[in-house]
């Protein structure tokens, strides 16, 4: 809602200068996606048409779905990011187990070849309410919950082979960015310098043809791992200083954030830092910008970012900064046990310093986060502890 | 108090002294003989007459009890009327009448009113009295707290008139006391068979329905008892019929004389005293059973003696010695032909009569024996139906055809339900205790001797070997209920499966139409077709008229198992509504008369 006030308010303000240009663009981007959708039909109609004939000729319609879990992901070494396996499951229509997801499946289905012949997008919300519906004679609901639609979209997804833009469909946005670079969002140019605390809100959808680069002096982006720290760096005016580009994920960053990342890394050249928790799950957020998603695996292709770097907070970080008792976090069971899986993972095996640092946790037996920087001074995160490793060049990999 | 005294104590403790010592005279002067009645009159419990309301069952229990042993013995088929009449609050009057052999005259009074006294307690033979205690405890109770005496009529043949007796018990001398003996000449009234006997007895007593009730009684009684006909008029003066269901009496059980290893040291003595025998080989071989002359030799000479040792030398070391040659011989297990279970068909039958259940299996063991007396286990359950779906199971214990209502957890039986392992036959049990599920599990015990662990004949006692013969038969049963649900279910899940397959067909119908413009209804249709051929194992099953299990036949033609189809249906819903008690109150139905039970596929009207 916020964003798209700015949007508009942006618009009134480009409108003599830049007008046309967003125009033409928006028109340009257009075609790209006419031709992009007609693939996405043809994908559609393929899968109808499978379940149609099958069910004509007496069999049991099926869909066979590529398999999302570990079991069926391998780390390519050379590209150093994740890939899916070839390893399918099949979903049949007369299984009892699978009857109500191959039928929500079609029903998907259909509904995403409604939205691409409308030429409109929904969020997955919305594709949930679309699909909602009693069904005829009893009193069962389509989808349960939201959760049902949004995990056979996925499904949809990898066996159509089609990535949810491409399904016309979005996620709720998350994530904020801020910094030395102008953009150009669905053709209105938006300058990051200029976005005052809230900052630019990343769209779901980071597609070349929604968003370009324009304009950049940053030399490197710098990932925080929530909103508050964020805060801290933005208002510090961390970006203007250091000539950085400014990210937050909100937690485990969502597919429009970690396309945004992937695509400054890749068509800018800019180096990505990442300052995260130091606890397992901070760890793992690293892990997943980095080498992508265990569940998004075949998305890696478009989203991982192999050269980013972990700049703390490092386990160490409670003796080097000097912290107080009262930062500790004690470490839980689970924390433990997930510790020592993602030690594990073939990524981090390999890496002597990425197993110190987590044995050193272990070891220590408490976490702690970003925020318990703030017991040393208001601004230490931005005025010393991030240009120290950045000038030091203490990074992990 | 002596020697803790002082010696400014010893004034008082001298006065003390002289007043209240007893001394071997006095005492003797208190010291008498206790007769049975009077122990058992300040005992009454042990007998069952706890309290008011248990009184009143027992009394009920011993009259039905020894109505029915009459009726077998004379070999006739029972048909017995029990009447409670509530006089106030807090009295009733409980007639009994059997159309059984009758009674003599001169045998009433030490019947009626003589504490073991009877002809149970000395043989070895399968019946369901063995004291001698009940109906005259019963009469005692009565006169005790009404001070009515026991009023008995009994005929003996249609010449002979029927004798009216009048009874008060002398409790200090173990013996009853003739109040009024009157003749009837035509009481062919109270007996239409021309024989017959009758006990009134006037009581304080409570009369309540539920657990543990006069009701309960004879329903288990009508279970374990199918040859005979209950008529039972409640003291609301409703009249209940527990109708007959085999018109056939069962075999009669022979006598059987003590197996010797079944006897202890005091026993053989006892019998050694009593015996007319005059030589050892003779006592062992005629006054025991499975002893021949071989192996009658044997124990005499295992003790140091021979066949033809005098008895009158036979003395207490020497009979410690044949006691313990005996246990050292091996000798082969005493017969069973005394034994007269009531059958796997009798069980279903009387079972099917009472329970309103779907599934019913029925197990027999063979005899076997505990410290020398033979008995055997029958078990028989009941599932599903009308019954109660989320209590613990309920437990229908019998010993030699009569229930026992109280003092279960004490029973051996309980023990073996508990110890059974119920969730191998898909059942829930909670870790040490009963299984829940609507299952009603009944359990008989006939034996020539049934170890009560107490007078009042409450509970079985624990003996390995019984145990040990119940849970088998237990498993039987359970293996055969387990077979029946595991195909249920699986026929539960094929028609669900069929219901939710047709449930998303149209849409997936629909929505193909949409992506492709394939014509919905060709499309549903065909899916439809595949969707029956899937399922139609259940359809096979419950279209199948009067066969609904199939499992090659196996189940359907166990002698031992009824599956009601009818009561099938109810199982799925709540079980009957407002019923206390498990029994329903519909006519039974019976196990031939099959409802025919067709599902046909509901079609979907709402397609596009």
């Amino acid at each position: 809602m916020a964003k798209k006030k700015t949007v508009r308010k942006k618009k009134v303000r480009k409108k003599t200068a830049s007008g046309r240009s967003a125009a033409a663009t928006r028109s340009a981007n257009a075609a790209v996606s006419k031709t992009r959708d007609k693939a996405t039909l043809a994908k559609i109609e393929q899968l109808g048409t499978s379940v149609a004939k099958a069910g004509l000729a007496q069999r049991d319609p099926s869909v066979e779905i590529p398999v999302r879990a570990v079991s069926n992901m391998r780390f390519n070494k050379k590209k150093r990011i994740l890939e899916m396996g070839s390893n399918t499951q099949r979903r049949n229509l007369f299984n009892l187990g699978q009857a109500k997801k191959f039928m929500q499946m079609v029903l998907l289905a259909r509904g995403c070849k409604d939205l691409v012949e409308a030429e409109k997008t929904l969020s997955l919300r919305g594709m949930y309410y679309m699909g909602l519906h009693t069904i005829p004679g009893t009193k069962e609901k389509t989808f349960d919950d939201q959760g049902d639609s949004d995990a056979i979209l996925e499904d949809l997804e990898v066996s159509l082979d089609s990535l949810r833009e491409e399904l016309h469909v979005f996620a709720k946005k998350r994530g904020t960015m801020v910094g030395n670079i102008t953009i150009v969002d669905n053709g209105d140019e938006i300058d990051c310098r200029r976005m005052g605390t809230g900052g630019y809100a990343i769209p779901s959808i980071c597609e070349p043809s929604v968003i370009q680069f324009k304009k950049t002096d940053a030399k490197f982006v710098l990932h925080v791992e929530k909103d508050t720290v964020w805060s801290r760096f933005n208002e510090d005016r961390f970006w203007e200083t250091h000539d950085c580009i400014l990210t937050e994920g909100s937690g485990q960053p969502p597919r429009g954030v970690r396309r945004l990342l992937h695509r400054l890394n890749r068509e800018l050249g800019l180096p990505i830092y990442c300052l995260l928790d130091c606890d397992p799950w901070g760890h793992y957020i690293y892990s997943v910008i980095k080498q992508g998603s265990i569940n998004l695996a075949f998305e890696s292709q478009r989203m991982a970012v192999p050269d980013a770097r972990f700049v703390g907070i490092r386990a160490e970080d409670h003796e080097r900064c000097d912290l107080g008792e009262e930062v500790k976090i004690a470490l839980n069971d689970r924390d433990r046990t997930r510790a020592k899986q993602i030690m594990e993972y073939p990524w981090f095996k390999d890496k002597r310093p990425w197993q110190r640092e987590i044995k050193r946790m272990l070891s220590q037996d408490f976490k702690m986060e970003v925020e318990s920087l703030i017991t040393k001074d208001i601004s230490y995160v931005t005025e010393t502890y991030v240009p120290e490793r950045l000038a030091e060049g203490d990074f992990l990999d | 108090m002596t020697t803790l005294s002082a010696p400014t104590m010893t004034k008082k403790s001298t006065r003390k002294k002289t007043r209240n010592r007893a001394t071997a005279e006095t005492m003797a002067q208190q010291q008498r003989e206790i007769s049975v009645s009077e122990f058992f009159a300040k005992n009454r419990h042990l007998l069952g007459f706890d309290n008011p309301r248990k009184a009143m069952l027992t009394t009920v229990k011993e009259a039905v009890d020894n109505a029915l042993d009459a009726c077998e013995e004379g070999g006739i088929l029972p048909d017995i009327h029990i009447t409670v009449l509530p006089l106030t609050e807090t009295r009733f009057k409980i007639t009994v009448r059997d159309n059984g052999p009758g009674i003599v005259r001169k045998q009433i009074e030490n019947i009626f009113g003589k504490l073991l006294y009877g002809s149970k307690f000395h043989r070895m033979k399968m019946s369901r009295g063995q004291q001698g205690i009940g109906i005259s405890a019963a009469g005692m109770y009565g006169l005790m707290t009404t001070g009515k005496p026991v009023l008995i009529i009994s005929k003996t043949s249609r010449r002979r008139p029927a004798h009216e007796i009048r009874l008060k018990m002398d409790t200090s001398k173990n013996r009853a006391e003739v109040i009024s003996d009157e003749e009837h000449r035509e009481d062919d009234r109270l007996f239409p068979d021309g024989h017959g006997t009758q006990v009134e007895i006037e009581l304080e007593g409570r009369y309540l329905k539920g657990r543990q009730s006069i009701d309960e009684y004879l329903e288990q009684t009508a279970i374990a008892n199918p040859h005979a006909r209950l008529t039972f008029q409640t003291p609301s003066n409703e009249t209940v019929e527990y109708p007959r269901a085999v018109d056939e009496l069962p075999a009669e059980p022979t006598e059987i004389k003590p197996h010797p290893k079944g006897i202890e040291l005091g026993t053989l003595i006892q019998m050694l005293e009593r015996t007319e025998q005059k030589q050892l080989g003779a006592f062992l071989r005629e006054d025991f059973c499975r002893v021949g002359p071989t192996k009658a030799r044997e124990l005499a000479e295992g003790a140091g003696m021979t066949s033809r040792t005098w008895i009158k030398n036979v003395g207490h070391a020497e009979a410690e010695r044949l006691y313990q040659s005996i246990q050292d011989v091996r000798i082969t297990a005493p017969p069973t032909d005394c034994l007269v279970p009531i059958g796997s068909r009798a069980l279903l039958a009387g079972l099917l009569k009472e329970v309103k259940a779907e599934f019913f299996a029925a197990a027999t063991r063979p005899p076997s024996v505990y410290r020398g007396n033979p008995f055997q286990i029958e078990v028989a359950i009941a599932y599903g139906g009308a019954l109660p779906g989320d209590e613990a199971a309920r437990i229908l214990r019998f010993a030699n055809r009569v229930p026992l209502l109280y003092q279960q957890s004490a029973c051996s039986s309980f023990k073996a339900v508990v110890e059974t392992s119920w969730k191998n036959y898909n059942l829930s049990q909670p870790r040490g205790s009963l299984p829940t599920g609507p299952l009603v599990i009944m359990l008989h015990m006939a034996s020539v001797w049934v170890p009560f662990t107490s007078e009042s004949k409450e509970a079985i006692a624990d003996y390995d070997e019984i145990r040990k013969e119940m849970k088998l038969a237990l498993q039987e049963c359970g293996r055969k209920l387990g077979t029946y649900l595991r195909r249920r279910k699986r026929m539960q899940r094929e028609s669900d499966r069929r219901v939710v397959f047709e449930r998303y067909i149209g849409e997936i119908a629909r929505n193909c139409q949409a992506i492709t413009g394939v014509d919905a209804e060709k499309l549903y249709a065909a899916l439809l077709a595949q969707a029956q051929r899937k399922t139609e194992e259940a359809d096979y099953q419950l279209d199948e008229d009067g066969k609904v299990v199939d499992d090659g036949g196996r189940l359907a033609s166990d002698d031992g198992v009824v599956i009601v189809e009818e009561r099938q249906a109810e199982a799925g819903e709540e079980s009957a509504a407002g019923d206390d008690t498990l029994f329903g109150d519909d006519a039974p139905a019976s196990p031939k008369k099959r409802g025919r039970k067709t599902r046909r596929p509901r079609r979907k009207s709402g397609r596009s």
